[in-house]
């Protein structure tokens, strides 16, 4: 896995952290075109096994901490051509 | 953590959700490029009340038929012509021309450049992807050099049409050019571009998988926007003659030009006409209105059979 870059090594040192995402995703509404998996900046969407109601494939998240997680950049929101998938700001607890 | 669920999207309350899914191919750039344009308009607080989209015919045509908000789907190429009638008769709304390449620039490329040299206060946005998807992908004034397409089997021979250059030189006040790939710049130019009084023309190079990117080695969405981004240098306030688009060479994306506002088409007419409308007041005018929607209904009533005796 990719080693920690030195942006959030800085982050850290300073007290700071990277915002974290949470992903929504309308599943009928994807056609599988994979622009969110292929952008996505941290790799956080693969292709799923699962088929939705037209018989595509939607995406799906591995998450794996600490680097590949979803910093709420939204590119994958502006990115799907099916208003499919969107982002919103994971609050901490 | 895995992916949530969702029924609804943020931009809902801008598309007419009922008929999502839309029609265009999967991995076809016009659905982010609309998302970019519903975006701009959320952004700088524009009234879906207030605003009319108007497409032509085409893949990018089938636009106006998923937003929220007033919408005209015209006859092939003349979306131009309806937008700057409206916008003449109703100063008040914003009107957006949503179309593509083919319907702006070869069935209508007259209206459009006739539309710039007006400085007509509307906003093209026009969807580039180099041929013309609907129809099965022929030869479009837009397909690069050496593009094969179903009408240049053996790549094409003619050089195509710079978009941004030739609104340019035509007298537009503001030119822009990004593709699918730049949704954050599109989406910031765009909302330039809505504010912007005066002929304000957006260029979007978009990636079409399924007639054009097929035939010349990008058959996958994804692969045309890895050409954009290896090819596509960002670069603001460029000669826009110089925005020519060769294949396999880098071309220029970016605002071309954001020129000093000067009086569009609707403010000459008004100009013109306001000392005859000046004189009657609002009641009078409102009073006009009610008595012709009187005859008007009247007039239904005869023509359907219903008899014209209130």
């Amino acid at each position: 896995m990719a080693t920690e870059s030195n942006t959030e090594k800085l982050l850290e040192r300073s007290g700071l952290s990277l915002p974290r995402g949470e992903v929504y995703l309308i599943e009928d509404r994807c056609k599988g075109c994979g622009l969110c998996i292929a952008f996505c900046p941290k790799h956080v969407l693969v292709v799923s096994d699962k088929f939705n109601k037209k018989g595509y494939h939607p995406p799906e998240l591995v998450e794996e901490e600490p680097v590949n997680v979803c910093i709420n950049c939204g590119f994958c929101e502006r990115i799907c051509p099916e208003f499919a998938i969107f982002v919103k700001e994971k609050k901490e607890e | 953590m895995s992916i949530i669920k969702a029924d609804t999207h943020p931009l809902d309350r801008y598309l007419r959700t009922e008929r999502l899914p839309h029609v265009w191919c999967p991995g076809c750039g016009i659905g982010t490029v609309l998302g970019a344009y519903l975006r701009a308009m959320e952004k700088i607080g524009m009234d879906p009340e207030k605003s009319i989209m108007v497409s032509g015919i085409g893949c990018t045509g089938r636009a106006a038929g998923y937003v929220r908000m007033d919408s005209f789907h015209t006859t092939h190429g003349r979306a131009i012509p309806f937008a700057v009638g409206l916008k003449a008769a109703r100063p008040d709304l914003n009107v957006t021309v949503f179309s593509g390449d083919g319907d702006l620039f070869a069935i209508g490329g007259n209206h459009i450049i006739h539309a710039a040299r007006r400085n007509a206060n509307i906003t093209v946005v026009a969807i580039n992807n180099f041929t013309y998807g609907m129809t099965g992908g022929q030869l479009a004034p837009t397909t690069p050099e050496t593009g094969i397409t179903t009408t240049s089997p053996y790549g094409n021979v003619e050089s195509p049409f710079n978009l941004a250059g030739l609104i340019a030189v035509a007298g537009a006040s503001y030119v822009a050019r990004w593709t699918s790939l730049h949704v954050r710049r599109l989406e910031k130019s765009l909302e330039k571009a809505l504010k912007k009084r005066g002929f304000s023309f957006v260029e979007v190079l978009s990636q079409c998988p399924t007639a054009y990117g097929r035939r010349n080695r990008m058959r996958d969405p994804v692969d045309t926007l890895k050409y954009f981004q290896k090819y596509a240098v960002v670069k603001n306030h460029v000669n826009p003659l110089e925005g020519v688009i060769e294949p396999n060479k880098p071309f220029v994306v970016g605002e071309f030009l954001d020129a000093p506002e000067e009086p569009t088409f609707e403010d000459k007419l008004w100009e013109l006409t306001k000392a005859e409308f000046l004189h009657t007041s609002q009641a009078e005018r409102s009073e006009w209105i009610i008595e012709h929607r009187r005859h008007l209904e009247v007039l239904s009533r005869i023509i359907s059979g219903k008899g014209g005796e209130e």
